[in-house]
């Protein structure tokens, strides 16, 4: 078995990707502009609901309960949905969910698929496997169909395009649809894309979607969007093939009216997206006649046997704590190397590699809690980073200068004398950094702080010194 | 009242002068100051980096030390956000229950300089004198894990003289996060830099905080730029009196 | 094939079950409002409210002149006919105007008709969604879906305050599929400016009646 999720195990360590990030002014406008603009509206719209709080308990709740039941939901999910004619299949990796994809798109004879924003794809590279199998995919979602025709990738979770503005949207478009006239105005984008998409939606055979949830009690599936592109997969193919997580299933069909309302606020900032399709199994004369799900590992019972982080499980794929994040707002999505970005990404793409890579994600965060404020599932999410963290050094992947810093610095804090000759040592150290008393220019772990800033250089006197003279 | 003053390892060594304005602020309302000399820190670095098992020995040194302190007082929101969230939750990773009960029983006699002040001595008038315009930088863990809220500011607007300009996006992270700042530079500057906008966009001469860690950082890229404004702890605000200043 | 599908699925849940803790607290806080303290009226109005903030066009209208204002609509909207599902109440519709049975119509006649008309079955005031349960007066998904236009009857039984009191009619209509329709289909993906109307139908327009 082997789990990979999108291309994080080849990708750039966090500080160099960002350190190129940041230099890129159009991309931060970019960034900044749409996260201010999704914050504004969820503040908006989660302040108006006076029970926001118990609702967020409530998800959180049927989240770590269903977690703690994982199997008896998954099996009664199983037998719900093939009684009510779907078909159930269960890969352990990304590779074996590519494969049977694959085989059932094959089977039925087509050579292209149309395909809903399936975050859980892109972590498969279904993409990719259907390619090399001769089969082409459409990806049918605006940002997607942007991020597709640019062979770029996805930098948020909810809107994977926000790192391009209008005028780049219009070049893609342009190029790759063959159009000679454009507009530039979003309108004008979104019906060229209407257009393109169309006569596909209306042809295709076979459509790959993700899921939000999976009900277990009625074996029903539920695909929560906008635009009508989910709709037109999920609806007129014969074929219907849904990649869903493990993690996906809830109890009972009541307790999607917690993350009915939940969701739709945190994600988009809208009291509810336009659509929500709820379908069990096959029914006759109306969709699909064919339905198949993959059930998904790819690395998420190892999250699960973490009683530490197991939390990171409950998300929702909200990306509400992506748009809270100060560092994510700086980066954008690209920096953190996965399908998965911001917050949810630096704690999920790391442990669902079994830490092997992507190490630096937990520490791409200042811990300053933005993430946990605003999560609808109160994910921990600073919490799990220094779990993390820990992980990451006990396994012995920590720098050496830091390793020896650190333990510097806990032998001197191990004792109060220690710590005394250790502001002598450091005095005595700082001088030839000593510029007016404003260090500038140091070497080694604090070259990066005075790149940027000065450093007051340490007193004569230190707080103890001064008491035990007073 | 005796208050015990947990100054903490940085301000110890750096920012004494926040722990004399503690001290001053405190005798001048009557109250003893003591402070024990065994303290060091409250191992927030270690812990939030990683460094789980070094942090350990600090939590136990903590406690040893201020085990029986009635009130202790720490001019850090960060430390005091460590010992209140973090500290039960590695007792309990320790299985040691004794540890557990004496990480209970300290937690209530554990403030924060505002806090203590406002909610313990039911103050927010302590009779300084401070004639410049400030603005005040929050703090994520004075303002996500202490819910300080409007308290370091009320304390300000009973200061004589002082002009309290609020600063914009006062929730937002100045980019520090203690060794983030170290080990992602371009971003933690990146965010510094937006923090420095707001704070140059108020005018003010000053900007205060209730964690030194933070100051240190815009503080460090006010004075890199050139700026003319300086950082303060609000200790030291409220140290100043007419006849001191 | 089958033996291999047979060893990955005992294999992800041996995983889970080595993988989860002990049974969790069973106990799930539901203290979240299920119903609101709003007048029948109120209700009505919010839900008008949030139809136009979505910029669905809103009717009102007693029983008797659902014909009538169906008329009025489609000569407003210059349309000499939609396509209904075949269950829809035949004295609803208004004569002199052509209404199209889906009776197996291929994607292309959806598509290239003037738009569709149906009924719903639930609709909840405090998001603006309707609920259409796909039952014949509602017809397939695809009916509600391929066509530009979407003209909706909803009858004020049908409608309530909250989503909880919502999902408690949904549940009723299970394993039927559902579908909620909360305004015109739309996107923000480009810049983060809402545009109303990408593959959905892009003009829904709603008669109230009661
Ligand atoms: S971690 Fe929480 S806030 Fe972030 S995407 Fe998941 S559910 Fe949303």
């Amino acid at each position: 078995m082997s789990v990979h999720v999108g291309e994080a195990a080849s990708a750039l360590p966090f500080p160099e990707a960002a350190k190129k990030l940041v230099a890129n002014s159009q991309l931060r406008r970019n960034v900044r502009h749409a996260t201010n603009v999704i914050r504004t509206k969820r503040g908006r719209v989660v302040a108006e609901m006076d029970d926001w709080e118990q609702l967020r308990d409530a998800g959180k709740a049927i989240k770590d309960h269903t977690l703690a039941h994982l199997d008896e939901y998954l099996l009664q999910f199983e037998a719900a949905c093939t009684k009510a004619g779907g078909q159930v299949h269960w890969a352990r990796d990304a590779d074996e969910a590519n494969r049977i994809i694959v085989d059932l798109v094959k089977r039925y004879g087509s050579d292209e698929v149309i395909k809903v924003k399936t975050m859980t794809s892109d972590e498969t590279r279904l993409n990719v496997a259907l390619e090399a199998a001769g089969i082409t995919p459409f990806e049918t979602d605006l940002a997607d169909l942007i991020v597709q025709l640019g062979e770029d990738k996805p930098s948020h979770i909810v809107v994977p395009a926000l790192h391009r503005n209008r005028m780049e949207i219009r070049e893609l478009f342009m190029g790759k649809m063959g159009l000679d006239t454009l507009g530039y105005q979003p309108e004008d984008l979104a019906a060229a894309a209407r257009n393109y998409l169309r006569e596909r939606f209306l042809r295709v055979k076979v459509g790959i979607s993700g899921a939000n949830y999976l009900i277990a009690e009625t074996g029903s599936v539920v695909v929560v969007e906008s635009e009508g592109n989910g709709r037109m997969c999920l609806t007129l193919p014969d074929v219907l093939i849904s990649i869903v997580g493990v993690e996906k299933v809830i109890p009972r069909f009541e307790d999607l009216e917690v993350y009915l309302q939940l969701l739709p606020r945190s994600a988009t900032g809208e009291r509810m997206n336009p659509y929500n399709s709820i379908w069990t199994g096959v029914t006759p004369g109306d969709g699909p006649q064919a339905f198949h799900i993959v059930l998904l590992d790819n690395g998420r019972t190892k999250v699960l046997a973490d009683p530490e982080s197991r939390e990171t499980l409950d998300c929702i794929r909200c990306g509400a704590c992506l748009n809270a994040c100060p560092v994510y707002r700086q980066t954008g999505g690209h920096a953190y190397g996965s399908v998965y970005a911001g917050p949810i990404g630096a704690i999920l793409t790391p442990q669902l590699q079994s830490m092997e890579h992507s190490q630096t994600l937990p520490y791409a965060s200042s811990l300053c809690g933005a993430c946990y404020e605003v999560c609808p599932v109160k994910i921990n999410i600073p919490e799990i980073l220094i779990h993390l963290r820990t992980k990451v050094v006990d396994s012995g992947h920590a720098p050496l200068a830091e390793r020896l810093a650190m333990k510097g610095a806990a032998f001197a804090m191990s004792k109060a004398s220690r710590l005394s000759l250790a502001h002598a040592f450091a005095r005595l150290g700082q001088w030839p950094f000593n510029d007016d008393g404003k260090l500038d220019n140091l070497p080694g772990l604090l070259a990066g702080w005075t790149e940027f800033r000065d450093l007051d250089a340490i007193p004569a006197e230190s707080f103890r010194e001064w008491w035990s003279k007073r | 009242m005796v208050i015990s003053l947990f100054i903490t390892c940085y301000n110890d060594a750096l920012f004494p002068q926040t722990g004399q304005a503690v001290v001053t602020v405190l005798e001048r309302l009557g109250h003893t100051v003591e402070f024990r000399a065994a303290q060091t820190c409250c191992g927030q670095m270690h812990y939030n980096t990683g460094y789980r098992h070094d942090s350990y020995t600090l939590l136990r040194q903590f406690l040893e030390v201020f085990a029986d302190a009635e009130v202790i007082v720490c001019p850090s929101s960060s430390c005091v956000a460590m010992i209140r969230d973090h500290y039960p939750k590695m007792a309990e990773q320790l299985n040691d229950p004794a540890l557990q009960a004496r990480v209970a029983a300290i937690l209530p006699r554990i403030f924060e300089f505002s806090e203590l002040l406002t909610d313990k001595l039911g103050l927010t008038d302590v009779g300084a004198f401070y004639p410049h315009s400030v603005t005040l930088h929050a703090s994520c863990h004075g303002l996500r894990s202490l819910h300080l809220g409007s308290k370091p500011a009320d304390l300000l607007k009973q200061v004589k003289g002082l002009t309290l300009i609020e600063l914009p996006d006062a929730d937002q992270c100045c980019g520090f996060g203690g060794t983030f700042a170290v080990k992602n530079p371009d971003v933690s500057a990146a965010m510094l830099s937006d923090k420095l906008q707001c704070v140059l966009g108020t005018n003010a001469e000053a900007c205060a905080g209730a964690d030194n860690s933070c100051l240190m950082h815009i503080g460090g890229a006010l004075s890199r730029q050139r700026t003319g404004v300086r950082t303060v702890h609000l200790a030291e605000i409220l140290a100043s009196t007419e006849k001191s200043s | 094939m089958v033996v291999q599908a047979m060893t990955s699925r005992e294999a992800v849940l041996a995983n889970i079950r080595a993988a989860k803790g002990g049974p969790a607290d069973e106990s799930i806080p539901r203290l979240y409002s299920a119903s609101v303290d709003l007048s029948p009226a109120e209700v009505v109005e919010q839900f008008a409210d949030r139809l136009h903030d979505y910029n669905a066009t809103v009717h009102h209208c007693t029983v008797d002149a659902i014909p009538a204002t169906i008329a009025g609509i489609l000569q407003t909207r210059q349309k000499t006919g939609l396509l209904i599902p075949s269950g829809l109440p035949p004295e609803w519709l208004p004569a002199d105007y052509a209404f199209r049975r889906d009776e197996g119509l291929s994607y292309a006649d959806l598509d290239a008709s003037q738009g569709v008309l149906t009924a719903c079955d639930v609709a909840i005031a405090l998001t603006g969604t309707i609920v259409i349960g796909h039952s014949p007066a509602q017809g397939r998904r695809a009916l509600t879906l391929v066509p530009d236009y979407h003209l909706c009857i909803v009858r004020l039984d049908q409608l309530v305050a909250t989503v909880p009191e919502g999902m408690r009619r949904m549940a009723a209509l299970l394993p039927a599929p559902l579908t909620t329709i909360s305004g015109p289909s739309a996107t923000s993906d480009i810049e983060m400016i809402r545009v109303k109307g990408v593959h959905g139908p892009r003009t829904l327009e709603v008669i109230l009646v009661g």
